[in-house]
């Protein structure tokens, strides 16, 4: 892999910015892997060549006058196809929006441009954000980059595989049910979700409204900080979305600026402050009842071995019985199929994406298109969606989904009041083969076991790479924090990084070289 | 007919809210405009797109609950309701079905027993849908959604009203209300105020309530008349021939005054309501409704009662200058031009509404200045024109909004006031008519008015009319002094 390839956002932008190489250089020299691998992993639906290669050229404007061109300038970054971008296709990796051109931009990627960043195109996914393979896309699945035989995991498989395969330096994704989380630790690298209001989800394409939450991507902990502080902020155009003033994610790491500190204050605090890297006397919480027998006995030894390796560090390691485990699929499935239903009612043919042609009437031609342009598994969710907000079974379904999201929060706050994080697993088992999931759509579903009722309580929550089975393929685990909590977050989880001596990419990216780039 | 039946009747109106822009987004809710030019990601249902509510739509909403005694909910939120229809970008409404923002008010309304209270079940905000226009030509259905997303108010009753008279006192009580607040122009014909009848009958003296109907598409008053009036005879006919009513909604057509089904309740549809989750809950503070409050204007009751106070306006016509926002408003602007209250109350309740009715226009859509109205007012009291050139003159204002004063002076119709002029007219006048003094001096008073006439005709109408009289008088006393004198 080329030497430039390897070098983290921060030291990429910095070069860039000190005119050491132009941005011009990282977007042909990413671009070149991007195509390399792409017939093999199929990662992207669109790849935006021109809009990269004009953005940079302005980069490399602004820093020939001079000027600092953002804190990811010429830094590549791959994203989601279910954000919208303002010219570029946005499909949703869907029939329904094949062709799809917004006039508008998400105020995520409006924000990255600003900071400099470099659109290298849109990321395969599943359908509509709905599944946990990346197996639904209508242009064909992705392929996990440490073995190509297996799944990327899903939704955001595709934004996951391009930042294993190098195809990108980072990306975003969007997590509704486990969406960035899950498949971050098929892949092997690191992804967090945010707490539900720290980045404005206009122009994201809505699945379940009020769990959707878009987060960064990338190989290492810092990376991933300094793109979650460049996304993060107030949105007017999102009422959901607060005006956090506590989103400095990225100087976190600057031992010499401590920031502020707005997560909740413990005793560990003054330390952390002090050493961001440090995890003396954090209190770790091991959610115990995720230790079941649905859980693969590799991926249970790789996680306690990452909390052994916390406690190593001096951290305070115990376990918590967090309860309610076994509802928390029931209620999400309920909740997010019920809003995915209203959601994904816009697409009828009549005012853009798809229209099923030759058809007299408003209805036959509403059912054709919808019939068509949608896959198996988003109708399935929006026929379970409409069930359970039927006149008779609402209270019977939604309503209890609700109470339960209740408790779950309830829940989380107690947990929350003995400890500074929480720790587990993120998916059940590794990467699973292609192909194995899509008729047994139960199973899929409770391979989101350990990361929906984050969601369902909005809570902050990271995947990181903590080794690989005996197959090779890469085990995940996840740090919970209580709201607002990603300062925490991020600093365990550096600290962990550290002690692990970084995180590695696919041996794919290897192969590209030696195989020499060759454009498609 | 064997037993006499009882009409029992609510009404679900909806009002369109005079907010400069819509519910959930920046666009403009002005009328007029080519099809889907007020729009934007959000009203045209854009995916990636999200509602952002506007907060004077909650204070419009609130200022109708607290003018009908509401109780403004302390928290209230919005609520999908999910139907699919092209009108309808995003194929769910956001209204409020939960927890309205308005609940349990009431509007009073005079009947011939008395006042009676008619209850307000509850107030909710909503969002209007796009338009659709058919072209049969082309065989094909177009939508605009300029409309998507305009404010609405939804003001349900509870079944308390018993006529059509009632139904009728209700609407102009409530229209009054949210005109008086500035909260909508309320115009039935432009659809910026409709009005849904629910319907049923019973057995006089029964505390069951039948089966109702619900009834739309009633584009005025009169319609609304007729349509209660039909429905309470066909629902009569219905259930003494022994069959039974079938709930429904149905669709009034005035031209044919009759109604037709729209649909039954076997195929009503389930909305599938859940709570809006792009819309946090909306929390109204007590310092917001005190806020709200105070800016109250003063509504009709009130104004009517200042009106006879302040003004010494007869109760009659502080009646009818307060039956109309429109009315009211040109009487109080107008008094800041010309500060003679029953002279601008004559011209309003006389001229303004005479001409209106002959124009075949509402009182709402009358447009003249009042400034206009008050420098005419103050020419004719100054004498520099009389009443039959005022009136001809306030006919031009009514349609063109002329100056008065220019007007005068460019068709020279400013009144001779000149003495001398005049009495030499009155002087022409006796000469010409010796009859007339003749019968003056007989004892026939009526004489005096022909020779007014007569030098009025001769000084082209323009003459001072009491100056005339005061000459003319003069002249014949003349004649008179001069007769006597003869006579001894
Ligand atoms: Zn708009």
């Amino acid at each position: 892999m080329k030497e430039i390839l390897r070098w983290p956002a921060a030291e990429l932008a910095q070069k860039i910015n000190r005119r050491e190489i132009k941005a011009k250089e990282a977007v042909s020299a990413y671009l070149e892997q991007l195509y390399a691998l792409e017939p093999e992993l199929n990662s992207f639906v669109t790849v935006d060549e021109e809009g990269a290669y004009a953005q940079a050229g302005r980069i490399d404007e602004l820093t020939q006058s001079g000027k600092n061109a953002g804190p990811l300038a010429g830094v590549p970054v791959a994203v989601k196809d279910n954000l919208c971008t303002r010219g570029l296709r946005t499909t949703c990796a869907s029939r329904m929006l094949e062709d799809f051109v917004p006039f508008y931009e998400a105020g995520a990627v409006e924000r990255l441009r600003a900071a400099g960043a470099i659109i290298l195109g849109k990321t395969n996914m599943d359908e509509f954000a709905m599944g946990s393979t990346s197996e639904t896309s209508a242009f064909g699945p992705v392929k996990n980059p440490w073995d190509i035989s297996r799944v990327p995991g899903g939704s955001s498989g595709g934004s996951c595989c391009a930042v294993a395969a190098a195809q990108s330096l980072c990306a975003l994704g969007s997590d509704t049910g486990g969406s960035i989380r899950q498949p971050a630790s098929y892949c092997g690298v690191v992804g967090l979700k945010p707490t539900y209001g720290t980045v404005s989800r206009w122009g994201l394409v809505a699945y379940a409204s009020s769990l959707d939450q878009i987060g960064p991507i990338a190989r290492n902990v810092e990376d991933c900080a300094l793109l979650l502080e460049v996304i993060s902020g107030g949105d007017k155009r999102d009422s959901t979305c607060l005006d956090r003033r506590d989103v400095d994610f990225g100087r976190a790491f600057a031992r010499t600026s401590a920031s502020p500190q707005t997560s909740p204050q413990t005793s560990s605090q003054a330390s952390l402050q002090a050493c961001p890297e440090d995890v003396r006397g954090l209190r770790i919480g091991i959610v115990r009842d995720y230790f079941d027998e649905g859980l693969d006995g590799e991926v249970a030894a790789a996680v306690r071995r990452a909390a052994q390796q916390l406690r190593d560090q001096g951290a305070l390691v115990e376990e918590v019985d967090l309860s309610l485990v076994s509802y928390a699929i029931p209620a999400y499935y309920t909740i997010a199929c019920a809003e995915a239903s209203s959601n994904l009612a816009r697409f009828d043919g009549v005012k853009y994406g798809y229209r099923a042609g030759a058809e007299k009437g408003l209805h036959p031609m509403y059912r054709r298109t919808r019939t068509e342009g949608f896959g198996t598994e988003v109708k399935r969710r929006i026929v379970l969606g409409s069930f359970v907000l039927s006149s008779g079974y609402y209270e019977a379904y939604y309503e209890k989904a609700l109470r339960v999201k209740a408790m779950i929060v309830a829940a989380f706050d107690k947990a929350f009041s003995r400890f500074d994080l929480l720790l587990g697993p993120v998916a059940p088992t590794t990467a699973p083969l292609l192909g194995q999931t899509g008729d047994d759509p139960l199973k899929m579903y409770l391979g989101d076991i350990y990361t929906v009722s984050v969601n369902l309580a909005g809570l902050p929550a990271i995947s990181l790479p903590c080794g690989l089975d005996s197959r090779g393929l890469p085990i995940g685990v996840q740090l919970v924090g209580p709201r607002f909590g990603e300062k925490t977050i991020l600093q365990a989880a550096r600290a962990y990084e550290k002690a692990c001596g970084g995180f590695a990419l696919s041996p794919m990216t290897e192969r590209a070289e030696k195989k020499g780039g060759m454009k498609v | 007919m064997t037993r006499q039946y009882e009409t029992v009747i609510g009404l679900e109106v909806h009002i369109e809210l005079a907010t400069r822009t819509k519910i959930f987004c920046g666009c403009s809710t002005a009328f007029g405009g080519a099809p889907n030019t007020h729009v934007c990601p959000v009203c045209a249902g854009m995916p990636g797109s999200l509602p952002v509510l506007n907060r004077q739509v909650v204070e419009y909403a609130m200022a109708v609950g607290l003018a009908t005694d509401c109780r403004i909910s302390r928290l209230c939120r919005f609520d999908r309701k999910n139907y699919f229809y092209p009108d309808n970008p995003q194929n769910y409404q956001i209204s409020q079905l939960y927890l309205p923002i308005c609940r349990s008010g009431h509007i009073d309304i005079e009947t011939p027993e008395g006042i009676k209270s008619i209850g307000i079940h509850e107030i909710h905000m909503e969002e209007d849908a796009g338009k659709l226009t058919h072209d049969d030509w082309a065989g094909e259905t177009n939508v605009d959604f300029n409309r998507s997303g305009v404010p609405l108010i939804e003001v349900v009753s509870e079944p308390d009203m018993r006529s059509a008279d009632e139904v009728i006192a209700y609407l102009e009580k409530l229209r009054l209300i949210a005109q008086y607040l500035g909260a909508s122009d309320c115009k039935l014909q432009e659809g910026s105020m409709r009005a849904d009848v629910n319907l049923s009958v019973r057995p006089l003296g029964s505390d069951s309530l039948g089966t109702r109907t619900e009834m739309k598409n009633l584009n005025s008053f009169k319609a609304i008349t007729r349509a209660v009036e039909n429905e309470r005879a066909r629902q009569i006919e219905i259930l003494e021939s022994g069959g039974t009513v079938v709930q429904e909604t149905r669709r009034w057509d005035d031209n044919k005054e009759r109604s037709y089904p729209m649909r039954s309740k076997e195929d009503a549809k389930d909305y599938r309501y859940f709570p809006e989750p792009d819309l946090p809950p909306v929390e109204i503070s007590g310092e917001w409704i005190e806020k709200v409050k105070k800016k109250q204007p003063e509504l009709r009751d009130e104004k009517k009662k200042r009106y006879e106070s302040q003004y010494g306006l007869p109760s009659y016509d502080a009646d009818i200058l307060t039956s109309d926002k429109r009315l009211a408003d040109l009487f109080e602007e107008t008094l800041e031009y010309c500060k003679n209250p029953k002279k601008v109350s004559n011209w309003l309740m006389v001229e303004t509404i005479r001409l209106a009715r002959e124009h075949g226009i509402g009182i709402d859509q009358v447009d003249f200045s009042p400034e206009n109205l008050g420098k005419l007012i103050t020419l004719q009291e100054t004498g520099r024109i009389n009443g039959t050139v005022a009136k001809e003159i306030f006919a031009v204002i009514f349609t063109d909004d002329v100056d008065p004063e220019k007007y005068v002076e460019e068709h020279g119709l400013a009144a001779v006031t000149d003495e001398a002029a005049l009495r030499d007219a009155v002087r022409q006048a006796v000469e010409a008519n010796p009859q007339s003094v003749a019968d003056y001096l007989a004892g026939k008073k009526k004489a005096m008015g022909f020779l007014v006439g007569q030098t009025m005709r001769s000084m082209g109408g323009k003459a001072d009319p009491a100056l005339v009289n005061r000459l003319v008088g003069e002249a014949l006393a003349q004649k008179a002094a001069a007769y006597s004198s003869f006579c001894r």
